[in-house]
C-alpha cells in the first residue's frame, strides 16, 4: 500500500507517541513574526527554557509595519515596540531576522520560500494560519497559536495529531484570465469553510502539475480558509527549478542529494486517501466573494444569492452577511462599486502577482484607476519589490494610478495604518472577508484575484478582468 | 509542572449566536498591538458589543443577565480563521472556562486546549435547547463533565452527549493540557531524531 507524503514525513518526523495520544513531531524550521512571537519568548523566560536550536527559526517582521513610512520609529508606538522586542528577542537568542534595514525583510510566507528556507519534505510552524502556503514545496506547514511557538522554540517540537488526507484533483487547463485564486475560491465555495477540518489537502492533477510554483503557493496559502489546517502540493521538477540557487538551498553535491530525496518524498502513485474529490479546470471562471466568510463566492457572471436558495446551514450565515455587505439578493456582482482596491498579502502579493497584472496594465495605456477609487500594490516582500522596480513593473502601477508600497502585511488585516474607513468597500487580493478584517469594523471586503482587483480600480466596480482587458 | 486535572466545568451559560465565528471577529487584529496577553479580555469580541450598542441592542457579552458566565455556547465552525491565540486567551480572561459548539475550527481548538480550555461539541438541536433553558434562566448551572461525556443543567431535566477527541479528553482530564513538560521530557529523542534527518543533521 502506497503512502502519502503526508504519511511519509510524519513518520520522518515522529519523536514519540505523547501519553494523550498525539505525536511529538519535529518541526523543522520554525518561521516568527512580531504578533505572536512576543508572549511566547515571554514564557520561555518564564519557565527558564532555551531556544533549542536557534538555526532552525526565522524571523521577520511584516503584521505592523506601516508601508508608507518605513523609517522608525513609527508613528504608532505600539507597533514601534513590537518590531522593537522581536530585534531584541532574536539577538538574544541568535535567531535569525530578516528585518527591515535588511532587503529581504517581507511577509513571512513569501520570504521563506524566496530564502529557499522552504523545501520539500520538511516540516514547518509559524504562529499564522496562512503557514499552509509552505506546502507548496511538498511540505507539511502548520499554523500555530502562541503556546505552540513556544514549543517549538523551547523543544523544535509540538504535540499534534496526524491529520487524515483530502485529494483534491483539478484536471485540465485554465481558461485566460482565470487564476490560481479563483480555483482556491472555488474549491472554498464547493467544500465549505469548514470542509476541511481534520484533513491535510493534497493538491494534485494537470491543472498543478502545470501551475508555476507561485500559483501552487496561492492555493496552498488559502487551504485554512477551507478548514485544513495543512495544505500541499507534490514537490516536483517546477519546484526544484524554483528552490535551485536560492540562498538558503542545498549547494553543489548537496543539491542533488536533497533533490533525489525531495523526489521520494512525493506521495506514491498508489497512495491511500481518505477521500478524493475531482474539479474540471475549465468550469471554473473568475470568482469573487460576495459574504463575509471565502466560501460565500460566485462567478462574476452569477448574483448576491437568495437564502432562500441556499441550504438550510447556510442561510443565517447569509443572511448577516448581506446585512453587513449592504447588498441585495439578486443583484449581479458585476458592478458592484468599490472604495478601495488592494493587491498584495501572502496569498497575492508574490512576483509573478504583479508581474501578471503589469502586462495587462500595460496595453491599457494611460487608463487610470478611477478618480473614486484608492488603490494601493503592497509587494509581499523587499526582494519583490526591488525586483519589480528593476522591471519597470512599480512604474507601470504608479503611472496607471496606483500607490506602490513597502513590502508587508497591510490591509488584509489592517494592523498597519492601511485600513478601510467606514463602510467602505475594498476589492481584495487578499485572503480574508471576515466582518472588520480589513481594519474597519463595518469595512466590506470583496476576495478575488490580482487581475480582476485591477479591472475593479480602473472601472471603479467589481467587474471581468477579461472584458477590461480585452482577454479571450 | 503538575496542572490542575480538569474533568468538570460548572457554571452558568452564555449564548453567542452564529456560526463561522473567526478569531477576528473575537478579537479583531487591531488589539493584537501587544507583548502581552494581558488585558485581552475586555476587547473580546469588541466590534460585535459596539455594533450591537450602536444598534440600540445588548450584545450577549453585554447582557447583566449572563454576567459572570463562564461556558460559552455558539454555532459550528467556532473560531475560524486566523491562528491568533490571542483569541482563546481573550475569552479565557473575560472570564470564559468553556466552550460549547457544534464544531470547532483546528487551531483554535488546540489553543483552547493548550489554555486549559475544553471545546466540546454539541448538536444543533441540543444547543438550542441549552440556549433556550439559560434564556429563560441565566442562573441555570450547567455542568460539563468529560469523564461522564455529558453536560447536564442543575435543576432541570437536561443531558446531552458531548464529543470531544479523545486526546482532549486524556489531556485535560490527566492534567496535561499545556504539552510543554511532556515535550520537554521527550528531549533526548528530539536530539537523536535531529541527526537522523539529512536536512537538519547538517
Amino acid at each position: 500500500m502506497g503512502k502519502t507524503l503526508l504519511d511519509k514525513v510524519w513518520e520522518e518526523h515522529s519523536v514519540r507517541t505523547l501519553p494523550d495520544g498525539r505525536t511529538q513531531l519535529l518541526i523543522g524550521t520554525h518561521l516568527i513574526h512580531e504578533v505572536t512571537s512576543p508572549q511566547a519568548f515571554g514564557m520561555l523566560r518564564d519557565l527558564g527554557l532555551k531556544v533549542l536550536y536557534p538555526n532552525r527559526t526565522f524571523a521577520t517582521v511584516d503584521h505592523i509595519v506601516p508601508t508608507d513610512q518605513r523609517q522608525e520609529p513609527f508613528s504608532d508606538p505600539l507597533a514601534d515596540a513590537m518590531v522593537k522586542e522581536l530585534r531584541k528577542n532574536c539577538a538574544e537568542t541568535g535567531v535569525t531576522f530578516f528585518d527591515l534595514p535588511s532587503g529581504n525583510q517581507g511577509i513571512v510566507h513569501i520570504v521563506g520560500p524566496e530564502q529557499g528556507i522552504t523545501q520539500p519534505g520538511t516540516t514547518i510552524a509559524c504562529g499564522d494560519s496562512h503557514t499552509s502556503t509552505h506546502g507548496a514545496f511538498g511540505a507539511i506547514a502548520f499554523g500555530i497559536g502562541t503556546s505552540q511557538v513556544r514549543d517549538v522554540l523551547a523543544t523544535q517540537t509540538m504535540a499534534i495529531g496526524k491529520p487524515k488526507v483530502r485529494r483534491i484533483n483539478v484536471d485540465g487547463k485554465l481558461a485566460p484570465g482565470v487564476y490560481a485564486k479563483d480555483v482556491i475560491l472555488h474549491i472554498i465555495r464547493h467544500l465549505g469553510v469548514n470542509g476541511g477540518i481534520g484533513y491535510a489537502y493534497e493538491y494534485g492533477g494537470s491543472t498543478f502539475d502545470n501551475f508555476t510554483q507561485e500559483e501552487r503557493m496561492t492555493v496552498c496559502n488559502m487551504a485554512i480558509e477551507g478548514g485544513a489546517r495543512v495544505g500541499y502540493v507534490n514537490p516536483d521538477e517546477t519546484t526544484f527549478e524554483y528552490l535551485r540557487g536560492r540562498p538558503y538551498a542545498p549547494k553543489g553535491a548537496d543539491w542533488d542529494a536533497a533533490v533525489a530525496r525531495w523526489k521520494a518524498t512525493a506521495s506514491d502513485a498508489d497512495a491511500v486517501y481518505d477521500d478524493i474529490v475531482n474539479f474540471k479546470a475549465e468550469e471554473i471562471l473568475p470568482t469573487v466573494t460576495w459574504g463575509i466568510t471565502p466560501a460565500q463566492a460566485v462567478f462574476i457572471d452569477e448574483a448576491i444569492p437568495d437564502p432562500k436558495n441556499l441550504p438550510e446551514k447556510d442561510r443565517a450565515t447569509a443572511i448577516e452577511a448581506i446585512e453587513h455587505m449592504k447588498v441585495t439578493s439578486g443583484t449581479p456582482v458585476d458592478g458592484l462599486k468599490i472604495d478601495v482596491a488592494f493587491l498584495g498579502s501572502c496569498t497575492n502579493g508574490r512576483l509573478s502577482d504583479l508581474q501578471e497584472v503589469a502586462k495587462h496594465l500595460k496595453l491599457q495605456k494611460g487608463r487610470k484607476v478611477a478618480p473614486h477609487v484608492k488603490a494601493i500594490v503592497v509587494p509581499g516582500s523587499q526582494g519583490v519589490a526591488a525586483i519589480a522596480e528593476k522591471m519597470g513593473i512599480a512604474e507601470i502601477f504608479r503611472e496607471a494610478g496606483f500607490e506602490w508600497r513597502g513590502a508587508g502585511c497591510s490591509m488584509c488585516l489592517g494592523m498597519n495604518p492601511d485600513k478601510l474607513v467606514g463602510d467602505q468597500l475594498c476589492a481584495s487580493s487578499s485572503n480574508r472577508n471576515f466582518k472588520g478584517r480589513q481594519g474597519s469594523p463595518t469595512g466590506r471586503t470583496m476576495l478575488m484575484s490580482p487581475l480582476m482587483v485591477a479591472a475593479a480600480a480602473l472601472t471603479g466596480t467589481v467587474t471581468d478582468a477579461r472584458k477590461v482587458f480585452g482577454i479571450q | 509542572m503538575a496542572l490542575e486535572k480538569i474533568t468538570q466545568v460548572t457554571g452558568r451559560g452564555v449564548f453567542i449566536p452564529g456560526d463561522d465565528i473567526d478569531t477576528d471577529r473575537i478579537i479583531p487584529a487591531r488589539f493584537m498591538k501587544c507583548v502581552t496577553f494581558d488585558g485581552l479580555g475586555e476587547f473580546a469580541f469588541a466590534d460585535a458589543r459596539l455594533h450591537d450598542k450602536e444598534a440600540g441592542r445588548i450584545h450577549p457579552l453585554d447582557d447583566p443577565r449572563f454576567a459572570g458566565a463562564t461556558i460559552l455556547l455558539s454555532g459550528s465552525n467556532f473560531g475560524c480563521g486566523s491562528s491568533r491565540e490571542h483569541a482563546p486567551q481573550s475569552l479565557y480572561r473575560f472570564g470564559h472556562r468553556a466552550i460549547i459548539a457544534e464544531s470547532f475550527a483546528e487551531i483554535f481548538f488546540g489553543n483552547s486546549t493548550t489554555l486549559g480550555v475544553p471545546c466540546v461539541k454539541l448538536s444543533q438541536q441540543d444547543i438550542a435547547g441549552l440556549a433556550a433553558i439559560i434564556e429563560s434562566d441565566p442562573e441555570a448551572m450547567i455542568t460539563i463533565d468529560l469523564t461522564e461525556n455529558k453536560v447536564t443543567v442543575a435543576d432541570v431535566d437536561f443531558s446531552a452527549e458531548i464529543t470531544i477527541p479523545g486526546h482532549a479528553r486524556e489531556a485535560l482530564t490527566t492534567g496535561r493540557w499545556d504539552s510543554i513538560a511532556d515535550l520537554v521530557d521527550g528531549l533526548d529523542e528530539v536530539k537523536k531524531r535531529v541527526t537522523a534527518i539529512p536536512y537538519l543533521a547538517s
